[in-house]
C-alpha cells in the first residue's frame, strides 16, 4: 500500500487537557478516506495536528514520507465553514483567489494564471455566476462550495476537509460528493473529517474511526462492524475522561520531555 | 493660510489616514480594544523618552513608543495565554496599568518644571499647532512608509484577518505576518497620537473602517474610504482647534469622525438605517395596494362578474384602518389597476379593477393559495394554520420563487381548502 498519511504515536492536549492519546495510523493514497467519530471525539484536533495548526505532545505526522514543511504544496486544507466570519469584506473571486497564496509570491501580485485557476476551481464548483457576489450574501452550501473552489485552487495531491458536508443542502452534497469522486479518479486522496455515521458508510473507502484513541483504522468493510461502531460511540471511556479532566486541571505534563520521541531520520 | 499651516495641515491628513488604514484590519479583526492599549501604554514609553534622551527629537519619542507598545502588546498576549483572564480583562489591566504610569510620570516631568516646554501634554488630546516642522516631515515620512508595509503585506494580512489557520496551513509565514502587523499598528499609533493624543486613539483607528464598510464590499476601496475619512477629520480637526487658542485637536477630530460615522450608519446604502426605514415603507405601501387589489380580485371570483365596489362594501369584506385604506387606493388608482366613479344614486365613489389590476388581483390570490398548498404538503402544517402565514407571502414572494413553487407543487388546480388556483391565462 501507498502511503498518504501516517500518524505515529500522537499524543495532543487543548489547554494541556488531551483529547488525541496515542493514535497510530497509516492510510492509502487515491482514496476517499473519512475520519469518523462522536462529538468531541477530536477529529478536527487530529486535522489541525496534520496540518501543523496543533503542537503535538508526542508522537509526528508524515504526509507522502515525510514532513508537511516538505510538501505544504502538494496539501490543501478546507477549515470549517463556521470559522471565519463570512461577513468580510471580500467578493467570491477573492476568496478562491487565495487558494493561489504561497509563501513564495506573498508579496507578488495576482498573475492571469492565478486568475485563470481561481476561475476553473469555481467552474468545477458551480459558482461561476456568484464570482462577484458578496461572500455574505451567499447561502451555507454555495460558502462551502466556495471554501472547496480555493482548496481546488491549490492545485494540491492531498485534501483534508473538516465537515464539509454541515450546513448544505441536498443538492450541494451530491455536487460536493460526485467531485471527491472525480478527484479521487484523479488521484488524490481526499481525507474528510464527519460526524454523521448515517452518510459515512455511503461517502467513504476508507474510514477512520476516532474517539479519543483510535478505535480502528481500514477499509470501510472491515471498519464499519457493529462491535467497533459501539466502542467508538457507546458511552464516553470513563477512566481516560476522568484522567484527562485530572491532568488538565492540575497541568501535570502529559509525557517528560525527554522521552518525548523524536522522528527517527 | 501660511505656509507652515499649510504643511502641518497635509501631513495630519496624511499621519491620520495612515493610522485609519492600518487600525481597519484592527477593525477587521474584531480587535479595536487592542489598539486603545497600545495607545495608552505608549504615554509612559514617550515620556521616558524624553527624560533619558533628547526630548525635542522624534526620533526618540518613536523609539520609545514603539518599545512601550510592543511590551503591551505582548504582555496582554501573555497574559491571555497564562492567566484564565478573558481577553477584555487582559487588554484593560494593561491599559490602565500603563497609562497610570504614564500619567504618573508625566506629573514628575512637570514637576520638573520642564514638561511645559516639552510641550508633553500634548500626546494626551493632541494639538496640531504645537507640531514643529521636523515632526512633521518626520512622522509623514513614517506614514507613507507605513502605507508602504500594508501594500507589500496586503496578502499576508487579508489572510490574517479572514482566515488565520489557512494562512498557516499553507506555510505563509505567519508568525512574520504577526509581527510585521503589530510593529505597524504601534507605530500607527505613534503616528496618529501626534493628530489625535493617546486618549482618543482607538476612535481614530476604527471609526473610518467602521463608517467606509457601510459604504462599500471590498477591502480595497474600504481601506481607501476609510482613508478619506480619516483625512477629512484629521483636516477639520486642525483647522478649527488652530484657530481657537488652548483647544486640543484630537477631541474635535474625534468628534467629526464620529460624525461622518454616524452619518454613515444612518445613510449608507442598503446597511443604513435609513435605507431600511424606506425599504420597509415601500414594503407597506406594496402589501397595502396589493391587498387592496387581492380584495377586489377575490370579490369577482365570488360573483364570476367584474365588481364597483364602495369603500363601505370593502371595509366589509376586510377591516382595514380607514387611512390605509384610502392610501392604497390613491396608489392602486396611480399605477391604472384600479378606476374611480361617482356612483350617481348614493353619491358615493365606487372603485373597480381594470385590466391591469385584475392581472395583480389575480396574481397575489395565487401566491397566496400557492404558499398554502406549499406549507400543508411540505411543511405539514394543518390547513387551519396557514392562512397568516400565507397573508405575509404572498407579498414577499418573487417571479422567480413563484416559478420553483409551481414546478414543486406540479402546477397544482386546487389550494388545501379547495379553492381554484387563478393562473394568469385562462
Amino acid at each position: 500500500m501507498e502511503k498518504s498519511i501516517e500518524v505515529h504515536n500522537l499524543t495532543v492536549s487543548y489547554h494541556s487537557k488531551p483529547v488525541l492519546w496515542d493514535i497510530d495510523f497509516e492510510l492509502p493514497k487515491g482514496k476517499i478516506i473519512g475520519i469518523v467519530g462522536p462529538n468531541g471525539s477530536g477529529k478536527t484536533t487530529m486535522l489541525k495536528t496534520i496540518m501543523g495548526l496543533l503542537k503535538p505532545d508526542s508522537g509526528y505526522s508524515e504526509i507522502f514520507g515525510q514532513p508537511l514543511d516538505k510538501v505544504r504544496e502538494r496539501v490543501s486544507y478546507v477549515p470549517q465553514r463556521e470559522s471565519v466570519d463570512w461577513d468580510f469584506p471580500a467578493d467570491v473571486m477573492d476568496v478562491v483567489l487565495m487558494g493561489r497564496y504561497r509563501k513564495n509570491n506573498l508579496f507578488k501580485r495576482i498573475t492571469k494564471e492565478d486568475r485563470r485557476i481561481a476561475t476553473e476551481a469555481l467552474e468545477k464548483v458551480n459558482l461561476l455566476e456568484f464570482a462577484h457576489r458578496q461572500i455574505s450574501q451567499l447561502s451555507g452550501g454555495q460558502q462551502q462550495r466556495v471554501f472547496i473552489a480555493r482548496s481546488l485552487a491549490q492545485q494540491a495531491d492531498i485534501y483534508l476537509m473538516d465537515e464539509p458536508f454541515v450546513g448544505v443542502d441536498a443538492a450541494t452534497e451530491d455536487a460536493i460528493l460526485k467531485l471527491l469522486r472525480d478527484m479521487k479518479n484523479e488521484g488524490k486522496t481526499v481525507i474528510i473529517v464527519h460526524h454523521d455515521l448515517q452518510t459515512a458508510n455511503e461517502y467513504f473507502d476508507w474510514i477512520v474511526l476516532l474517539n479519543t484513541r483510535l478505535v480502528a483504522a481500514g477499509p470501510k468493510e472491515e471498519v464499519f462492524t457493529k462491535e467497533l461502531l459501539q466502542e467508538a460511540y457507546g458511552g464516553r471511556l470513563t477512566v481516560l475522561s476522568k484522567l484527562g479532566d485530572l491532568i488538565g486541571s492540575t497541568e501535570f505534563p502529559l509525557r517528560e520531555p525527554e522521552f518525548k520521541e523524536d522522528k527517527p531520520e | 493660510m501660511d505656509l507652515i499651516f499649510l504643511k502641518v495641515l497635509l501631513g495630519t491628513m496624511l499621519l491620520a489616514s495612515s493610522a485609519a488604514v492600518v487600525g481597519a484590519f484592527s477593525y477587521l479583526k474584531q480587535q479595536s480594544l487592542v489598539g486603545d492599549a497600545i495607545a495608552h501604554a505608549l504615554l509612559p514609553g514617550v515620556v521616558l523618552a524624553f527624560i533619558l534622551g533628547d526630548g525635542r527629537h522624534p526620533a526618540y519619542l518613536i523609539a520609545g513608543a514603539l518599545i512601550a507598545g510592543l511590551i503591551a502588546h505582548y504582555g496582554i498576549g501573555y497574559i491571555k495565554a497564562n492567566t484564565k483572564l478573558k481577553s477584555d480583562t487582559a487588554v484593560s489591566l494593561v491599559l490602565s496599568t500603563f497609562f497610570g504610569f504614564g500619567i504618573m510620570l508625566m506629573s514628575y516631568v512637570q514637576r520638573l518644571g520642564q514638561g511645559q516646554q516639552a510641550g508633553l501634554e500634548r500626546y494626551l488630546l493632541g494639538k496640531a499647532a504645537a507640531i514643529t516642522m521636523v515632526d512633521v516631515y518626520t512622522f509623514s515620512s513614517l506614514a507613507i512608509l507605513l502605507l508602504l508595509g500594508v501594500g507589500l503585506f496586503y496578502k499576508g494580512f487579508q489572510l490574517m484577518t479572514f482566515n488565520e489557520d489557512f494562512a498557516s496551513a499553507i506555510g505563509l509565514p505567519i508568525q512574520l505576518i504577526r509581527f510585521t502587523f503589530t510593529v505597524l499598528t504601534v507605530l500607527a499609533v505613534t503616528i496618529g497620537i501626534q493628530t489625535v493624543g493617546v486618549v482618543l486613539m482607538a476612535a481614530l483607528l476604527i471609526t473610518p473602517s467602521a463608517a467606509a464598510r457601510a459604504w462599500t464590499k471590498s477591502l480595497p476601496s474600504m481601506l481607501l474610504i476609510a482613508a478619506l475619512i480619516a483625512a477629512v477629520s484629521a483636516a477639520a480637526g486642525t483647522v478649527i482647534s488652530s484657530s481657537i487658542a488652548k483647544m486640543p485637536t484630537g477631541p474635535w477630530v474625534v468628534l467629526v469622525l464620529g460624525f461622518l460615522g454616524f452619518a454613515s450608519l444612518l445613510f449608507a446604502p442598503e446597511k443604513g438605517l435609513l435605507f431600511k426605514v424606506r425599504r420597509a415603507k415601500a414594503h407597506r405601501a406594496k402589501t397595502l395596494r396589493e391587498n387592496v387589489v387581492k380584495l377586489m380580485f377575490s370579490q369577482e371570483e365570488r360573483q364570476g362578474d367584474q365588481v364597483a365596489l364602495t369603500k363601505s362594501s370593502m371595509q366589509e369584506i376586510r377591516a382595514m384602518k380607514p387611512q390605509d385604506l384610502s392610501g392604497g387606493l390613491k396608489d392602486v388608482q396611480k399605477r391604472l389597476w384600479v378606476v374611480e366613479r361617482d356612483e350617481v344614486e348614493t353619491g358615493e365613489k365606487s372603485y373597480s379593477l381594470t385590466d391591469l389590476g385584475r392581472v395583480e388581483g389575480r396574481r397575489i390570490v395565487r401566491l397566496h393559495r400557492l404558499w398554502e398548498l406549499y406549507l400543508t404538503e411540505r411543511l405539514g402544517m394543518a390547513a387551519d394554520h396557514i392562512h397568516p402565514q400565507a397573508e405575509t407571502m404572498e407579498h414577499v414572494i418573487t417571479p422567480e420563487i413563484e416559478a420553483l413553487l409551481i414546478k414543486e407543487l406540479g402546477a397544482p388546480e386546487r389550494d388545501p381548502h379547495q379553492s381554484l388556483i387563478p393562473y394568469e391565462n385562462e
